[in-house]
């Protein structure tokens, strides 16, 4: 075990464990009491200690490969179930807390304002369940426990974005869709678990990892990481299984929106990539195939016409959902590289996407929230109206579009160095080709916000404005600063991601 | 060829299973008949792993416990391997939960929409959209 | 009251029998194949029959719907507060053996203690899951018959 930093050891030594149990336990709490805001409190909590529990992790994993094991129950791996930490996953799970930190502290405000009293403690239970899901999938090292997590946020998540219904009610098959698709892809990755399973006899990942390479060519491994890729791309929305994301996105309430466009497909693609270069190995010239014919195409098909699409939207959010499976296609492209620099810069893509879309969906929450406007004509003036959220919107606008000194020209350069290293000018043309569609996306909603004079009156009923709560502004001006931060120091984030990616490429077989 | 499918009888049953299942599910756009698509899909990798599970003469392997204490395993009896069987109890209860929540959600849309129709549904969103002139 | 009598008698008989099955299924789990999760389903199908022959407000009446949310979460709740105890003695979460000094015993009485919890969740969730369903009032229109 490493050495504590800043929480007693006795804590730390089970820091892997209590990521997962205290929102799985906080939650069956939430459930019992009838107070949304007793459920808010407790839901903050355990992102709190998730959030600590996170960081000392992360400071536990710097070193060279240093890995953090935790039996659960004391039954010692590969037998128990293990959880395994990493440079990668460490990364991911202080993404996941800190950004579900912030966006709890949007939610007190934006959930009083669209859900109704008497069901806000059991979305709050929802939420945690799905909190604690996807913290499980990045911590645990055992692929069945993977998987279970993997639903368990995914029922979680189903639920949350139906609580949209009181907005809008095409909320409810938004979540139906996804649940139908989730439930495929889940069911999948499952079948995929299974013949590994066969081919193995265990469900340890570093104990398959070894298997598997004891076996070169064997049908049953190269058929299960078929299916397992499928299964993860649906929830990953890898182009073209996205189609459940952009009605999810555009109906769920904006707290959900802002922590799901932060974390969930994040979570799915770090399966990706701990299956791909972890379980099983680059080497293998059947994952590199399949990165470099399979994911690499749909990745860039996926870049361009996403981002075709989010030309033709009119509802802000499902603008930006499709933007985000546009993003998710600039990540899977850098693991189609199949490099390290490639995984870096994919990763560091995720990391750099969660502050930009956290920031950009945050701010449309806060619209919402102060004048009801979804429709991106509404949006008219609002720049005058409410400038510092504005501003903030629009730093993430930037971050989005890759302009220098945000984090998304940082993400956006190591990409095309990525793939300049491969000598692959093709994925250089398509990167800057959907820069230049994202120019025009953005472009339409910055003109509206800001070439405007100031509306008069809301959306709300009977015209009311409201202004902008502290709780929603305090949140989404750290965002919006961490965006122009990491744009100019940027060290810190891409240091973070060639740890993450030489874990990844590594951390299999040694 | 048939000597093949009779050895892989098994598997053969799984995969119509998995096959009817999936056709439920894009073919019919009754989001009931969908969610049993589902659930029919979701069974046959069930027994995808109990198949896995299963030895041939072999017991549930279950220790002996005459003298209530740590229990006695017979070494010359075959077991079967329990392993999948665990999994799948856990794969089953996800399974109920995703079923409870897609049928949830079924109820829910039959009282906002008034169908259960996937191309009425679509439709009444469509028009709605053109009501508000986008 | 005199209709269905035959049904209501046979449930008065069966309902104490499905229930002691439950919990037969239950509590033999160590020497044959059984377990929370099945006696939970078998638990939770008494009190739906019991729905089913006399109807949702007599069954609402017997379990209240906020009884089976308390006890689903209490159920959970038991669950993870088990791996906290381990915690607190300084093993990994959810390890038994600290419960109690011989190992074999501690881990009787882990699984023992996890089980009940599962059994009160599965059993309240079942219920729950069958109240919030039945329990919604359908608008039937004539041409749905």
């Amino acid at each position: 075990m490493t050495d504590a930093y800043f929480l007693p050891a006795a804590i730390v030594a089970h820091a892997p464990a209590l990521l997962v149990a205290v929102p799985l336990i906080l939650s069956t709490v939430a459930a019992a009491i009838p107070s949304g805001r007793a459920a808010w409190g407790l839901a903050f909590v355990s992102a709190m200690v998730a959030l600590l529990c996170a960081i000392e992790l992360f400071l536990g994993t710097r070193g060279e490969y240093a890995i953090i094991s935790y039996a659960m129950g004391g039954w010692e791996p590969p037998y128990g179930i293990e959880f395994r930490i990493d440079g990668l996953n460490a990364a991911l799970l202080l993404l996941l807390s800190s950004t579900g930190l912030l966006a709890l502290l949007f939610a007190l405000p934006s959930v009083a304002d669209e859900i109704d009293k008497r069901k806000q403690s059991l979305f709050y239970a929802a939420f945690l369940l799905c909190f604690a899901g996807l913290s499980g999938v990045a911590a645990t090292g055992d692929a069945f426990n993977l998987f279970v997590f993997l639903e368990i946020s995914s029922i979680g998540t189903y639920a949350i974005i139906a609580m949209g219904h009181q907005n809008d009610r095409r909320a409810l098959t938004a979540s139906f869709n996804y649940l139908v698709m989730g439930t495929i892809g889940a069911t999948f990755f499952v079948i995929g678990i299974g013949f590994l399973y066969m081919a193995t006899g265990t469900l340890n990942m570093a104990d398959i990892a070894q298997t598997i390479a004891a076996q070169p060519g064997n049908r049953v491994v190269e058929v299960g990481f078929a299916f397992i890729l499928v299964g993860v791309g649906l929830k990953a929305a890898l182009f073209p299984l996205h189609l459940w994301l952009p009605n999810a996105y555009a109906f769920a309430p904006n707290f959900v929106t802002t922590f799901l466009a932060a974390t969930a497909t994040k979570v799915a693609f770090y399966v990706i990539i701990r299956f791909s270069f972890d379980v099983f190995s680059i080497d293998s010239g059947f994952v590199q195939n399949t990165l470099t014919y399979v994911v690499t195409p749909l990745a860039i098909s996926g870049m361009i016409v996403a981002s075709l699409q989010a030309l033709f939207q009119s509802d802000a959010r499902r603008l930006l959902a499709y933007s985000s499976v546009a993003q998710v296609g600039y990540m899977l492209l850098g693991l189609g590289m199949a490099t390290a620099a490639g995984v870096a810069a994919g990763s560091l893509h995720l990391l750099n996407h969660a502050l930009m879309k956290g920031a950009l969906f945050m701010a449309l929450g806060a619209f919402a929230y102060c004048y009801g406007v979804r429709r991106i004509d509404d949006l008219k003036g609002l720049g005058q109206a409410m400038p510092f959220t504005s501003a903030a919107f629009t730093i993430g606008a930037l971050s989005l579009i890759g302009v220098p000194f945000t984090a998304g020209f940082v993400s956006k350069f190591y990409l095309i160095q990525a793939a300049l290293d491969n000598d692959w000018w093709w994925a250089v043309v398509a990167i800057l080709a959907a820069s230049v569609l994202a120019v025009f996306y953005c472009y339409r909603m910055l003109v509206t916000i800001w070439v405007n004079p100031a509306p008069t009156e809301g959306l709300l009923p009977n015209g009311h404005i409201r202004k902008v709560p502290l709780l929603i502004t305090v949140p989404l001006w750290v965002l919006a600063l961490a965006n122009l931060y990491f744009g100019t120091n940027a060290g810190f984030m891409v240091d973070m991601a060639q740890t993450a990616a030489q874990a990844a490429i590594n951390g299999g077989v040694s | 060829m048939l000597e093949m499918l009779s050895e892989r009888f098994v598997y053969v049953v799984i995969i119509v299973l998995m096959m009817t299942g999936l056709y439920a599910l894009i073919a019919t756009g009754n989001l009931v008949k969908r969610m049993v698509g589902l659930t029919i899909f979701q069974t046959s990798v069930f027994l995808l792993y109990i198949t896995m599970g299963k030895v041939f003469g072999g017991v549930p392997p279950i220790l002996d416990y005459k003298d209530l204490s740590n229990g006695t395993l017979d070494p010359n009896q075959l077991y079967s391997n329990p392993l999948p069987h665990v999994l799948i109890l856990t794969a089953i209860v996800v399974g109920v939960a995703t079923l409870a929540m897609g049928l949830a959600l079924v109820v829910r849309i039959r009282e906002a929409y008034g169908t259960i129709e996937d191309d009425a549904i679509s439709e009444a969103d469509y028009s709605l959209e053109l009501e508000k002139g986008v | 009251m005199s209709a269905h009598l035959i049904l209501r008698v046979v449930a008065k008989l069966l309902i104490p029998l499905i229930l002691i099955f439950g919990f037969y299924v239950h509590f033999h789990a160590k020497y044959a194949p059984g377990g929370a999760f099945q006696a939970g389903v078998i638990l939770a199908s008494a009190l739906i029959l019991y729905a089913l022959i006399f109807g949702m407000d007599a069954a609402r009446k017997a379990v209240p719907p906020w009884a089976a949310r308390v006890v689903l979460a209490l159920g959970a709740f038991i669950f993870a507060a088990v791996g906290f105890v381990s915690l607190f003695f300084g093993e990994n979460f959810l390890d038994y053996n600290v419960l109690l000094p011989t190992d074999y015993r501690a881990q009787y009485l882990g699984i023992i203690l996890v089980e009940i919890g599962v059994l009160m969740t599965v059993t309240a969730v079942i219920i729950a899951i069958f109240y919030a369903f039945a329990g919604r009032s359908p608008e039937i229109t004539d041409e749905d018959w």
